[in-house]
């Protein structure tokens, strides 16, 4: 009977599926949050606007340059053939040895950074340009526009998207087994290759995994709720002044 | 004494030019209406000021100097000019404090609590004091701009431009804008206002503008200008809005 032999797979081996999905959850908010940096970064620079002459210009066309090559390099391979080329591959080349969590938190940044850039940069673009008008209005510089009015709503903007992110990051990072990083997948794999017992051990994984995916999709939701605030505000019942 | 002087003024986009040789001049404590058609370049001169539209050529004087001169800092010389849009653009991550304390702060860096004894009290005159908290997206359109002109008072210009301050509103909700602006008339603020409520102009300007196709046609005290024009255009446009 397979829920007998659930319950048994649990109490035999709850110990590896935590720390399974320990590196599994490590990894993918480790790695969200670094690659929304990196969106952010790509985004900020995408959008910059110089006049079309001089070093300046030239200088951002090239770092531009660079940074299309690699968004379109991680967005149309797959990720598991990038983590054997990043974790085999500079071992190889050029003799980086890395740790195979630090290898598998590289690559899913970067996979996750290649899609926030394009993300970031929408939302830069959807801004309206009333808000950049009224903040050159009052005499604010264009660094002090985009710190202080426009990617704090960029940020609020991309929030959803960047939870999306992190729930196929939790998902994607199975494929890390392949370098051998113990995430949720390996674990699994390994306590059915000790009892055989396929299908009730990856169920159980199958479970975790939901568990952690709507888990984040719900705290997300509720942190996106909590900064949107009511729709209509209480007046403040005593004088200001 | 004039605080702000314009000089030979255009402005084109591309072919279309929007400004042509405008001479034009604002003088302290001097409440300026301009009046015209939609496309007669008015907005565009107004924007033109604060240099949110780069004027193709002529002279912005401000306190003796002209403002176009490369080592001019453009920065500094938007936090003398107060400016309230057509659509508010309140900053919609901030709250009503916060957009009236946030220029004062980062701009003329004032400490953040004298930010916002200066911002209550220009919240308190537009009557907005009570909503300190609220984010923009809870307000109506007359509260968020009366929020978004004592964002501009904030930061003490010597000149409030106003750019169509009560067309985006609903008709009930422009009476208590243009109460606030009445008021700061009255208060000796110099003001200059694009606007196509000729009653208000009537009673509020020292001078109307007439504006059109890029030109100033006529200027004077309205009693001159909306009353009793002497340009065939000016009295053509009048005909066409008062009825």
């Amino acid at each position: 009977m397979s829920l007998e032999w659930i319950i048994s797979i649990v109490e035999n081996n709850w110990q590896m599926f935590l720390r399974g999905a320990y590196y599994t959850l490590l990894i993918s908010i480790i790695s969200t949050i670094i690659g929304a940096l990196i969106g952010f970064f790509i985004g900020i620079m995408h959008t910059i606007k110089v006049r079309k002459k001089g070093v300046k210009y030239y200088s951002l066309k090239i770092i531009n340059f660079i940074l299309t090559c690699y968004v379109e390099f991680f967005r149309g391979t797959p990720m598991i053939v990038q983590a054997m080329v990043v974790f085999f591959g500079l071992d190889m080349a050029f003799g980086i040895d890395m740790h195979f969590i630090t290898a598998g938190i590289l690559v899913v940044s970067l996979n996750t950074g290649a899609y926030m850039a394009e993300i970031v940069r929408g939302g830069i673009v959807s801004i309206d340009k009333g808000q950049y008008e009224a903040a050159s209005a009052i005499g604010m510089n264009h660094f002090q526009i985009m710190l202080n009015v426009v990617l704090p709503q960029v940020a609020r903007n991309v929030l959803p998207a960047t939870g999306n992110q992190l729930i196929m990051n939790i998902k994607d990072t199975a494929v890390l087994n392949v370098i051998g990083v113990t995430e949720l997948f390996f674990q699994t794999k390994s306590i059915a290759g000790n009892n055989f017992r396929y299908f009730e051990s990856f169920f159980v994984a199958c479970v975790m995994y939901f568990i952690m995916t709507f888990t984040a999709s719900r705290i997300l939701l509720y942190v996106e709720r909590r900064l949107d605030g009511p729709d209509a505000y209480q007046k403040e019942q005593k004088e200001a002044i | 004494m004039a605080v702000i002087k314009i000089e030979h003024l255009s402005k084109s986009f591309g072919r279309n030019q929007v400004l042509k040789d405008v001479n034009f001049q604002v003088e302290k404590g001097e409440v300026v209406c301009l009046i015209g058609s939609s496309g007669s370049g008015k907005s565009t001169l107004l924007r033109c000021i604060n240099l949110l539209e780069m004027p193709s050529g002529g002279q912005i004087i401000y306190k003796g100097e002209n403002i176009l001169d490369e080592k001019h800092n453009i920065q500094e010389y938007r936090t003398h000019l107060g400016m309230v849009f057509q659509q508010f653009n309140l900053f919609n991550n901030h709250n009503v404090l916060n957009n009236c304390t946030v220029g004062q702060v980062k701009v003329l860096k004032r400490s953040k609590a004298e930010a916002e004894k200066i911002a209550l009290k220009y919240l308190h005159i537009v009557g907005m004091d009570q909503y300190v908290n609220a984010k923009p997206r809870q307000l109506s359109g007359g509260q968020k701009q009366r929020v978004a002109i004592a964002r501009a008072l904030s930061m003490n210009p010597d000149v409030m431009l106003f750019d169509e301050p009560t067309s985006a509103l609903d008709p009930e909700m422009v009476g208590e804008v243009l109460k606030v602006m009445r008021q700061l008339a009255d208060g000796g603020n110099t003001m200059l206002i694009v606007t196509h409520e000729m009653e208000f102009a009537k009673e509020v300007a020292d001078r109307v503008v007439f504006m059109d196709k890029g030109v100033i046609v006529e200027e004077g005290p309205p009693s001159q200008v909306l009353i009793n024009p002497q340009h065939e255009r000016t009295k053509e446009f009048l005909k066409r809005t008062l009825k």
